[in-house]
Parts: structure tokens; sequence; C-alpha cells
């Protein structure tokens, strides 16, 4: 029967939205983190999504989807001149990270639809399932 | 058995064709962020038809069930309206309503098969 495959597929589905949303809530948490060098600088993380197939979850499954990796985000770091700052480096330089809060937000809603869009799958299924239980009543 | 086999008629069968079709929207609007994957639909038609096909049975490992699609489960990779740059196939606007559409057709055989099984039931009892 396919009809509880679905809720495995849709909940895995919840659970990537729900680390993608926790990688937004990280990215604008550390935003306004400084530090003394380019490498020791907050990147911004991103979840990359995969698809798992039905073998790979066990035979009484129809697969799903993953969290793959967190990969950084490439735009380059900002430097600032704050000499009094206490993690100036010797030049005076401190190293801002390089998270931008819009497109934070632009991913938090779109992880936030997702996550509806998935939360709506599992409530059609639910009351179909509950309606084909039904059948068989008197 | 064969009783209740013909009063369901077709509808059985339709029903196990909905719910795999509910399922792999499912699967598509739960990928809807990956990267790469392609988005897959099912055609009910021709998955219909080969259920019905009983002159040509299968006898061997080899022998290979026809559908319109050319798979056996009849499941087609969808054609997208536009491109997207990670290569995903999924449009999520495309997805909701189809699987809208889905569900209301899992109800519509649903209530066919409710009136039948509804129907059986009095032939039984009698009053």
């Amino acid at each position: 029967m396919a009809l509880e495959d679905i809720f495995s597929v849709a909940g895995s589905a919840l659970n990537a939205q729900t680390t993608r949303m926790n990688t937004t809530a990280s990215n604008l948490a550390n935003a306004a983190t400084v530090a003394g060098s380019e490498d020791g600088a907050f990147r911004a993380k991103r979840a990359v999504f995969k698809s798992i197939l039905a073998d790979q979850m066990g035979d009484s499954s129809a697969g799903g989807i993953k969290v793959d990796k967190l990969i950084d985000d490439p735009s380059p770091i900002r430097k600032m001149s704050e000499p009094g700052n206490p993690l100036a480096d010797k030049d005076g330089y401190i190293y801002l990270s390089n998270v931008n809060e819009m497109t934070e937000m632009v991913e938090m809603m779109a992880a936030s639809r997702s996550y509806q869009n998935n939360v709506e799958v599992v409530n059609t299924t639910r009351q179909l399932m509950m309606r084909t239980v039904d059948m068989i009543k008197s | 058995m064969n009783m209740i086999d013909n009063a369901l008629g077709v509808h059985a069968q339709a029903l196990s064709v909905r719910s795999r079709r509910m399922e792999l929207l499912g699967l598509n609007i739960a990928n809807s962020d990956t990267p790469n994957f392609k988005a897959k639909d099912v055609d009910f038609k021709s998955v219909l038809q080969a259920t019905q096909t009983s002159s040509l049975s299968i006898t061997n490992k080899g022998h290979v069930l026809l559908t319109a699609s050319g798979s056996p489960d009849g499941e087609m990779y969808r054609i997208p309206f536009d491109t997207s740059f990670d290569g995903n196939t999924v449009e999520m606007n495309v997805e909701q309503a189809k699987f809208g559409q889905a569900a209301a057709d899992y109800q519509a055989t649903l209530n066919i098969l409710e009136s039948r099984i509804g129907g059986i039931r009095k032939a039984l009892r009698g009053d």
C-alpha cells in the first residue's frame, strides 16, 4: 500500500527542511561575529539536499530526502579597519562574517513554505487514509 | 470472492494506481529543493489499461508489460515549463495542483467503492 509511504517521504522532507531552517538560524545568529583573520571569519552555511532511493531506506518505504552536506557560502569576507578592537590583526583590521541578512530571511521563508507544503501533504494523506479505513465500516 | 471482484470492477485496481500516483506527487513535493531531482508522474490511463489487458499473460521473466510510456509501472518524467539553475524540475505550484487533483480522484474512487460495498451489504442482508 502506497499511502503509508507518503508519511515517511514527507517526514524525511520535514526533517531536512528543519535542518535548513536551523542552518539559517545559526547564520543569522552569527551575522555580527568578527574574527582576527580571514580564515577564522564566520562563513554562512548552506544545506544541500539529496534524495534517497527506496532500497536505502529499507524495503517498506518509497525513499525520501536527506541533507547531503553543509557547504560554506562562497561570497567574500569583508574586512574593516578597527584598530581599537582586541581581535584586530597587526594592521588594525577585523574580519566580518559573510552572512547577508536579506539572503537568510529569504532562505528562511523558502524553508518555511516547503515545510508547510509537506505538512499539507501529510494532512491530505491522513484524511484519505481515514476514509479508506472507514470504507469497511457499516 | 468472485462476486465481490465483479462488484468492485476496475475500481479496486484504480485505487492502488491512484495511491501510487499520490505517493509520487508527495515525493516530488518533498524533493522540491533537491538539486538535479527530476519530477515524476504516473500515466493513469496506460497503467490502468495494462492491468486490464489479460489476453497476454506474463509466463516468462523476459516478458515485459508494455505500456504507452514504455515504463512497466507507467512512471514518466515531467516536462517542466521552465528550467532551473540546479537542474530540479519540480515546480511547486504545478505539483500542488496535481496533488489536489490526485486527492480528489482518490476520493472519487473511494466514493464509488463505498457505494458498491453498500450494495453488496444490502444484498447480503436482504432487508
